[in-house]
């Protein structure tokens, strides 16, 4: 037995995957989530989890050119060692959810079927339907439930995780609070690992669910952790528009076979299906020949935005482009995408495969996250290799320990000692632009790889000494006061009516939400990014002024998500911050104003620290010695679009 | 215009009134057993507005239909595009998922009235909101998961036929919203969390635990999962008003795995009389 204690903030993939690996080695858990951890925004992904299999191993693929793949798509700004390390495990994972039971889609004879993603030529996608996500966190949650039952997991749900408690230079507990009975108080552990997922809210309407508010990252951003390439923000090139959130189209519609076009004719009137093939511009098949339809998101994107918004191209004049899956076979396609064809009928009301779906990018990933380090593992080649040609046999082999060293203490550990981050809330795989399908692949790997660094940590460093549970209570009754302090503060002349859209906690987000979307998603430019950082100081004077209209002491709704503003306030200013500064174009940092990529000065990590309520950013090296960096391309064709209207409106609005 | 390709599935959408403004009638309560009441809120409705994004109005300017100013309406939401099952609330008198409720359905006119309620058969912790623990422990009750060896790599999983695959899907979709329950007449309201160990378990755990009695590995678990199911507040509970399949929003199966479960458990208690 252990009398250590494990705290576990986030039920997602990454959090449930800990919780599971640190309970099973005999260490109790603390499992805290703003929701029931089944709900988790986990749920939402669903295309598939990327992994070499036998299938494509034997058309020449390999767990390096998966790595190669991901570290070119996400044009050279991750930490490479790391990268290496999750591709190798990626098959090992794929086999461990497959012994949990989720119902993978199966070949004819019983094998796990693949699918055709983004920034691959090769099938390494595994799904479940269209709901793969699902599918994943639920098998994950069963495994917890079951450790639960045991005793082993204890779960805190509807807690909100609020400040992390740092002691003698390390993390030694959290300030949680209930959210129904509104109860603030701390525990005390030996590690803490962060898994809290994404910050879409910061955008106002993404892909991510109400949760994704990004506020318990940018509290510990707030209380001295570092926070890595903040800038770097996914906007995924196809979504439902809808009132209350932009819906995913998974990009497993294009794999599957799903064109992109527009009538060549701009604001054409006439239904798709009347607008014969010759008058319907394909322009991702047209510039992107060997990838088409599956280039990666960044560019898909941008080509979207650069038809309908500057070229004028919209279907029907509006800003939408088709995603037509007509031509496949109906019933394969209710096999392979059945979920998610259902929720576009279900919010639009029209069948996607009689009708070609009509679609517009929306924020939906963070590349960036709290700031981790980890140790190298033991492939280090003297130079770094040349791009992976695709299909030629690999280097070198899978086996464990060449990216990363299994075990090390501060395999994603932030800058505090103790204090982790595993999953999206970290900044460590994905680059300037994540690959489709390695997101459940990153949280998974975390949870489990990382997870043993966790256990080492207590046994072997501070905590085995002296653990948390020994300490004296002086931070623990400071880090309460500090959040009891602050929701009184916020409810102080609480009461009904308070409703002026100056001091309004709804009205700041809503104002907050438009304007990162107007000045840091798909187009960036110094000018609009310094308007930005004027807007966000209004902001946050306003937000120093603001009334609620609610005073309960129970379940008070409306001041969560108030706290949490101030929160995202935080996190939108090191996002513009990074975007501003970064005077480059990389992954889905794209500059009109430095339109290049320029490695000498940027390839680099964007790190941003926060210090007595400012924050600063600087640019430090990263580990390229295993792959030279190249020209980013997917094989682009240099054709100019046929339809080109006046170029001149593309600056204007952005 | 050519519709001959529309699909037999295709919902055609009733003409709603651009622009109208509609009532969202909501019981209100302050906590648990705090009485409740209503209250009426007028909306303008935009484009594509679901009941989510009128709550999420509603919110930023809590003002009833007679002009008074109240504290913003308190619900429970997740992922907004029904998989995650956090947004279930009784609209309109039937239990369903609030994401997915669209307005141009609902309430197509001016003036048209909606109400929204809290599920009656969980505790309500505020307005909208309800506590839906017992649900999660319900699984727990018929051990819905496979017992694997843990996490370390130890080879790849059972191999599956497409049809096995296709019919454990759908069973694997079940998002524990609870919509079977509200709906099931023998699932009662139970706030004491030492009884729910002999109530009724409900449809959702019962298709869960034929889920896991079908996997290869699941299934070394079967008699215990059928030994809970024969006790108090297991199959025998169920009155076989089959309400619960017909508000399934993801189309689940649950007469039929109730279906199969009942056979399991008779065969289960042959097996165990002769056995002695």
């Amino acid at each position: 037995m252990s009398e250590h204690r494990v705290i576990v903030v986030g039920g997602g993939l990454a959090g449930l995957s800990a919780a599971a690996r640190i309970a099973e080695a005999g260490t109790p858990v603390d499992l805290f989530s703003v929701v029931p951890v089944k709900r988790s925004h986990s749920v939402c992904a669903q295309g598939g989890i990327n992994a070499c299999n036998e299938v494509a191993r034997q058309q020449g693929y390999s767990e390096y050119e998966h790595f190669d793949e991901t570290i070119y798509g996400g044009d050279f700004l991750a930490d490479q060692h790391p990268v290496l390390e999750m591709a190798n495990w990626a098959p090992r994972i794929i086999d461990l959810l497959d012994r949990m039971g989720v119902p993978f889609n199966r070949t004819g004879e019983g094998n796990r079927d693949l699918r055709l993603f983004g920034g691959s030529l090769f099938k390494r996608t595994h799904f479940s339907g269209a709901t793969t996500g699902q599918q994943l966190i639920y098998a994950l949650d069963e495994q917890v439930r079951r450790y639960e039952s045991e005793g082993k997991v204890t779960k805190y749900e509807f807690w909100e995780f609020l400040w992390p408690i740092l002691h003698d230079g390390r993390c030694v507990g959290i300030v949680a609070q209930d959210m129904r009975t509104m109860q603030i108080r701390s525990f005390r552990c030996d590690a803490v690992i962060m898994a809290t997922g994404g910050c879409g809210l910061v955008f106002g309407k993404s892909t991510n669910s109400v949760i994704c508010t990004g506020a318990a990252a940018a509290r510990c951003f707030r209380a001295g952790v570092w926070y890595g390439n903040p800038e770097m923000i996914q906007v995924h090139p196809t979504a439902i528009p809808g009132a209350d959130k932009l819906r995913l189209m998974s990009e497993s519609a294009r794999g599957e076979g799903g064109r992109v076009w527009v009538p060549r004719k701009p604001k054409d009137v006439r239904a798709p299906k009347e607008i014969p093939e010759a008058e319907r511009w394909y322009f991702l098949e047209e510039k992107y020949p060997a990838y088409g339809n599956i280039v990666p998101r960044d560019i898909a994107t941008r080509e979207i935005f650069d038809v309908c918004v500057n070229q004028g191209m919209g279907v029907y004049g509006e800003n939408q482009v088709y995603l037509d899956l007509t031509h496949k076979d109906p019933d394969y396609l209710t096999r392979k995408l059945g979920g998610i064809l259902e929720i576009y009928e279900k919010f639009v009301g029209e069948d996607p495969r009689f009708t070609p779906m009509k679609i517009f990018p929306a924020v939906h990933y963070s590349m960036g996250g709290l700031w981790t380090t980890y140790t190298k593992g033991s492939y280090n080649p003297q130079t770094p290799l040349a791009k992976h040609k695709s299909g030629s046999p690999a280097p070198i082999d899978a086996k464990v320990g060449q990216g990363m060293q299994l075990g090390a203490i501060n395999n994603s550990m932030t800058n505090v000692p103790g204090l982790y981050a595993f999953g999206e809330v970290n900044f460590a795989y994905h680059g300037a632009n994540r690959l489709g399908a390695n997101a459940l692949l990153s949280c998974i790997f975390d949870g489990l790889f990382c997870g043993v660094s966790v256990l080492n940590f207590i046994k072997n460093e501070a905590p085995g000494k002296n653990p948390a549970s020994g300490l004296a209570s002086g931070a623990f009754d400071a880090g309460v006061a500090q959040e009891t302090a602050k929701m009184k503060n916020l409810l102080d002349g609480a009461k009904p009516g308070n409703t002026d859209a100056a001091t309004n906690p709804y009205h700041i987000g809503k104002e907050l939400g438009d304007e990162m979307t107007a000045a840091c998603t798909v187009v960036r430019t110094e000018a609009r990014l310094k308007q930005c950082l004027v807007k966000l100081a209004e902001l946050k004077d306003r937000y120093s002024k603001l009334k609620l209209s609610d005073s309960s002491s129970w379940t008070n709704q409306s001041f969560g998500y108030a706290r949490s503003v101030g929160d995202m306030l935080a996190l939108a200013e090191a996002v513009a911050l990074g975007a501003l500064q970064r005077k480059e174009s990389r992954g889905a940092h794209y500059r009109s104003d430095y339109t290049q990529r320029n490695d000498a000065n940027f390839m680099k990590t964007t790190l941003a620290r926060h210090i007595e309520g400012s924050t600063t950013v600087e640019f430090v090296p990263i580990d390229e010695s295993l792959i030279l960096a190249t020209a980013r391309t997917y094989g682009k064709k240099d054709t100019s679009p046929k339809h080109k209207t006046e170029p001149a409106l593309a600056a204007a609005g952005s | 215009m050519s519709t001959a390709t529309a699909s037999p599935n295709h919902l055609p959408r009733r003409t709603a009134t651009p622009g109208r403004s509609v009532i969202f009638r909501i019981k209100r309560s302050e906590g648990p057993n705090k009485p409740s009441h209503w209250e009426d809120f007028k909306i303008e409705v935009p484009k594509n507005a679901n009941v989510i994004s009128c709550l999420q109005q509603i919110a930023a300017n809590p003002m009833t239909t007679d002009g008074k100013s109240v504290t913003p309406v308190v619900w429970d939401a997740g992922c907004l595009e029904e998989v995650c099952g956090a947004c279930t609330m009784v609209i309109n008198g039937k239990v369903r998922q609030s994401c997915s409720c669209l307005i141009d359905e609902y309430a197509p006119n001016e003036g048209d009235v909606i109400t929204l309620e809290p599920m009656t058969k969980f505790p309500v912790v505020r307005d909208l909101w309800v506590d839906r623990s017992r649900l999660f422990h319900n699984l727990s009750r018929v051990k819905a998961w496979v017992p694997i060896d843990g996490t370390y790599h130890l080879g790849s999983g059972p191999k599956e036929t497409p049809a096995s695959q296709a019919t454990h899907y759908v069973l694997s979709t079940c998002m524990s919203c609870g919509c079977c329950l509200e709906a099931c007449p023998q699932f009662n309201l139970e706030e004491d969390k030492t009884k729910w160990d002999n109530s009724f378990v409900g449809a959702h755990a019962i298709s869960q635990a034929r889920l896991f009695n079908e996997h290869p590995i699941g299934k070394e678990l079967k008699g215990e999962r059928l030994d809970a199911l024969m006790g108090e507040g297991g199959i025998n509970d169920c009155g076989n008003a089959q309400n619960c399949v017909k508000v399934c929003p993801k189309n689940i199966p649950l007469t039929e795995s109730i279906a199969t479960i009942g056979r399991q458990t008779t065969i289960h208690a042959i097996a165990q009389f002769f056995r002695g």
